[in-house]
């Protein structure tokens, strides 16, 4: 999923510190299973807002609603039913849910409560880790699953690199060395042979150095 | 200017059985401050932080909340959440330039122990101390 985690409050109030009615708004998806920008949190931060303009002296009517997604059209639809109630949006989904908004509805004010961080899972209660980098060609396949774009500093393919420390990488040495992870790992699927192949040299285009991306699957359109 | 303020209490339910006492009269005899409003909960592993937060806009200069003991809690980690909650909120607080003090967990033990009133009387110094919620 993705993960993300509220801005600094003074940030939030600075965007909106000149708004008189303001829609804070929940995301039901990624961000409400990380604890960021569900509906609990869009209801603690209209509270936090209204506590911040009040203490600054300012007054504005601060409500809190939710979707059941925000990167979904149909469901940004559902932010009719508020028309005229707000003179700005405080998204609390992801910077998609954001940048959905802004693209949907061109005359509103949308602003991010989040700062979205990455794509990952829940380590255990309390803590994410990152897991994929969303770089548009996976080769876990040949990493028995562990991906080295993601969880190498390096995003190496041949790795690990001269830095890894008793299997900890050297950027920090409370980061596993992910390289390190799939030697172990390939070796216990007795699939460690296969590394012995230099993966190619690869081509980034379908990351980010190729642009936004875009993905059209014809069956799918109507 | 004498000030006094507007301090609201969320107990556990066991953790202020001395508020029966006496009829309810016993913490007014050992000097509980008449300015503490106290809202008793089955446990304060239920309490939100969304109900903290309400309490300063309602008016509340400061807020606290008195737990069982966070190894003796009837709920086993009730307390250990509350205790998350409060610093929670202690930490918007300060995010928002306001004393943290103005928010704090108590442990205490159930029954009836002079610490729940030591508890509001030092919550009671220390608003007083600082002054009314910017709020």
């Amino acid at each position: 999923m993705i993960i993300a985690e509220r801005k600094p409050l003074a940030e939030i109030i600075e965007m909106v510190q000149d708004c008189k009615k303001i829609l804070v708004l929940a995301c039901r998806g990624c961000v409400t299973v990380c604890s960021a920008g569900g509906e609990r949190e869009a209801e603690i931060l209209a509270s936090l807002i209204r506590l911040g303009l009040k203490k600054a002296g300012k007054s504005a009517e601060v409500f809190d609603a939710s979707l059941v997604r925000q990167c979904d059209k149909e469901y940004i639809d559902a932010i009719d039913q508020f028309k005229g109630q707000y003179d700005a949006i405080v998204s609390t989904a992801c910077g998609v849910g954001v940048n959905f908004i802004a693209n949907l509805r061109p005359d509103d004010h949308v602003f991010p409560a989040l700062n979205t961080t990455f794509f990952g899972a829940s380590a255990e209660q309390g803590i994410w880790s990152e897991q994929c980098a969303g770089c548009g060609h996976c080769v876990l396949h040949f990493t028995g699953g562990l991906c080295p774009v993601a969880r190498c500093a390096k995003s190496l393919m041949n790795g690990p690199c001269g830095g890894s420390v008793d299997g900890r990488c050297e950027i920090d040495s409370e980061v596993d060395c992910i390289w390190q992870m799939i030697y172990d790992r390939m070796g216990r699927l007795k699939r460690q042979e296969e590394l012995t192949a230099s993966a190619p040299i690869r081509d980034w285009s379908t990351s980010r150095h190729g642009g936004p991306r875009k993905q059209v699957r014809e069956d799918l359109t109507v | 200017m004498s000030f006094t303020p507007d301090i609201r209490l969320f107990s556990c339910h066991y953790t202020s059985q001395q508020s029966c006492a006496d009829e309810g009269h016993e913490l007014e005899q050992l000097n509980f401050p008449k300015n503490v409003k106290m809202t008793r909960v089955v446990c304060t592993g239920k309490l939100e932080e969304m109900t903290l937060l309400k309490a300063f806009e309602d008016g509340a200069d400061g807020v606290y909340v008195v737990g069982c003991p966070a190894d003796g809690c009837h709920n086993v980690k009730g307390s250990q959440r509350a205790a998350k909650r409060v610093e929670a909120v202690r930490s918007a607080l300060g995010e928002l330039g306001v004393e943290k003090e103005r928010a704090k967990m108590f442990f205490l033990p159930r029954g009836l122990h002079p610490e729940f009133v030591g508890a509001a009387q030092e919550m009671n110094e220390r608003v007083t101390e600082m002054g009314p919620s910017p709020f």
